[in-house]
């Protein structure tokens, strides 16, 4: 059966526009499928429909993603077209403005396709936080997509998206993209701007692609990374064409395997797989060890202190004053109040709170000071690792998609299923999550690439190496 | 540690009805408890990580550049007063 337009990867869109006449067609087959698909996965808040066109008035000549669709997560910024973090607070609010990253990707031709749904503020890791719907996950409609990208994840995985930019704070690139069996990336801290991302936590926050692919992936940083004068926590460091070093293979890679990863709670069969993928990887000439993070119990707690209490202090701009929802009241107090009170969900109440606690008088040192420096031990324990080796491999999630409402109800467990990928955002490193099988209900697995500070080429050259052995995001969900 | 709800929903700005107070009080409580375990740890003389990149703060030109930015922002404006944010009252009397 011939492929459909709207299956294609970024590197086919960009082979199909090559003729511009194409350009419309792919946008219009893109539509249709997000008219038939959406309705059950609920991945997009709106979405390009079929009638409107490609305004790409540039010529093609010399852009690397000329009329490539791009879907954008509803908390990154983009002019003229609502931006609402998934939250009834910012409902209405159209941003005056692109996000850096936009802005670039429009610079390479690419455009903007659809805003998709979100946790509200990113706060969450099933997409059952969101104030409009919950997104589902195209390979088993009762489960959860993951979160806090699940709309973005859920969408490159049912194929009404070709790619999407997603943001990962604690895991919310890499969970969903594991639960949903593609390729997501979260980069180095400050390779990425992240002017035009409405800020959950400053110091963990980073912007990245969920693709079909690896090397899709790889070309959407080539265009997104890089320091922006915008954001002074983007980072001056040069960016390498991360296509370049794709192929070379893995021979002499040094792997670790940390055995702090391999606890209770596990789920065996993705265990089992990820323990197959470390076997290829030494099939294909990579020298396996196994390494110690010794302080990995503490991340989730550091994580939950260090996560809340920058949010508390990003989420004080939203008090009905410049723009979103206002509660109507005579006293600004009471207004501040109301209106944070009706604007905000429960999950953001809770963090909110939970944030303003650890950073009051009398608290600060108990919480929020003893956070900080166990996270200097968490980065102690990568910057000794990398010492020893160039990539460390383990599970993105203890267990594959659960079920809607499985956690809802309980914020600790819920909290406990990023435990393998919180430790990267405390330490600044990057990491990828890449398909590596299905369980016995037949839910994808993911396998997490942990690299060294601005070593992304590495794990794009591990992760390629891997999926052109196994293929297997060759299967696709039935929906 | 317990949290007083009331004090913490103040200075977080954000009413809560009595329900909410006695089930957000219960998941904090249950998060602090957890993070108790940090205090297994020797941390004396731990420096304390804000940022994990040794980044310098950055100054550039202070110039005019022309912007009508505010005409877009004001568009999203709850209630204005010409180039004005309009809130309730602040101070009292008058």
């Amino acid at each position: 059966m011939a492929k459909e337009l709207y299956e294609m990867t970024v590197v086919e869109a960009v082979n199909h526009n090559k003729d511009e006449k194409n350009v419309n067609e792919l946008l219009s087959s893109l539509s249709k499928r997000a008219e038939k698909v959406n309705p059950k996965v609920k991945a997009y808040l709106n979405w390009k429909t079929e009638a409107s066109e490609f305004d790409g008035k540039t010529s093609k000549d010399g852009k690397s993603l000329w009329g490539v669709p791009i879907s954008i997560k509803d908390n990154i910024c983009t002019h003229g077209w609502e931006t609402s973090c998934s939250s009834k607070i910012l409902k209405g609010y159209i941003p005056p403005y692109d996000a850096t990253v936009v802005n670039k990707l429009k610079n390479e031709g690419a455009f903007i396709f659809a805003k998709c749904n979100m946790d509200e503020f990113a706060f969450g890791s099933s997409c059952e936080s969101s104030a409009d719907f919950p997104t589902l996950n195209p390979w088993d409609l009762e489960r959860v997509p993951g979160g806090s990208s699940g709309g973005s994840a859920s969408s490159v995985a049912s194929d009404e998206a070709i790619v999407a930019l997603g943001s990962d704070t604690g895991g919310s690139i890499r969970q969903p993209a594991s639960f949903c069996g593609v390729v997501g990336l979260k980069p180095t801290y400050g390779r990425v701007s992240r002017y035009g991302l409405i800020a959950f936590g400053s110091s963990l926050d980073q912007i990245g692609p969920l693709t079909k692919n690896v090397e899709d992936n790889a070309r959407i940083m080539n265009v997104i990374a890089g320091y922006d004068p915008k954001d002074s926590t983007s980072a001056n460091v040069e960016v390498p064409d991360y296509t370049q070093t794709l192929t070379k293979n893995v021979e002499g890679l040094r792997i670790g395997i940390p055995k702090e990863y391999f606890i209770d709670g596990l789920d065996p069969e993705v265990e089992a797989a990820v323990r197959e993928a470390t076997a290829m990887y030494e099939k294909l000439g990579a020298k396996v060890k196994e390494i110690s993070l010794p302080h990995t119990k503490y991340a989730v707690s550091v994580y939950y202190i260090v996560a809340t209490a920058e949010a508390s202090s990003n989420l004080a701009r939203f008090d009905g004053v410049q723009y979103g929802y206002r509660h109507p009241s005579k006293d600004l107090v009471e207004m501040y109040m109301n209106t944070r009170s009706q604007g905000f969900g429960e999950e953001v109440k809770r963090r909110v709170l939970l944030g303003t606690f650890v950073l009051s008088a009398g608290y600060y040192d108990a919480y929020y000071l003893k956070a900080q420096k166990v996270r200097t031990l968490i980065k102690k324990d990568f910057d000794e690792a990398f010492k020893e080796v160039d990539v460390i491999i383990s599970p993105t999630a203890p267990t594959t998609a659960f079920k809607l409402n499985e956690k809802k109800e309980d914020p600790l467990s819920m909290y406990l299923s990023d435990i393998y990928t919180i430790p990267s955002n405390l330490a600044g490193v990057p990491s990828i999550s890449i398909p590596c099988g299905y369980d016995s209900k037949g839910l994808p697995i993911g396998l997490q690439l942990i690299g060294n500070y601005f070593d992304e080429a590495t794990l794009f050259r591990a992760g390629y190496n891997y999926e052109q052995t196994m293929h297997w995001n060759d299967k696709k969900p039935s929906i | 540690m317990e949290m007083d709800i009331n004090k913490v929903a103040l200075l977080s700005r954000i009413k809560l009805d009595e329900e909410e107070k006695v089930k957000l009080q219960n998941d904090l409580n249950q998060i602090l408890s957890y993070v108790e375990q940090l205090n297994e740890l020797d941390i004396a003389d731990v420096e304390p990580t804000s940022h994990v990149l040794n980044l310098e703060n950055v100054y550039r030109e202070d110039k005019v550049i022309q912007s009508e930015a505010y005409k877009e922002v004001l568009k999203h404006a709850p209630d204005i007063h010409g180039s004005y944010f309009k809130v309730p009252k602040v101070i009292e009397g008058s």
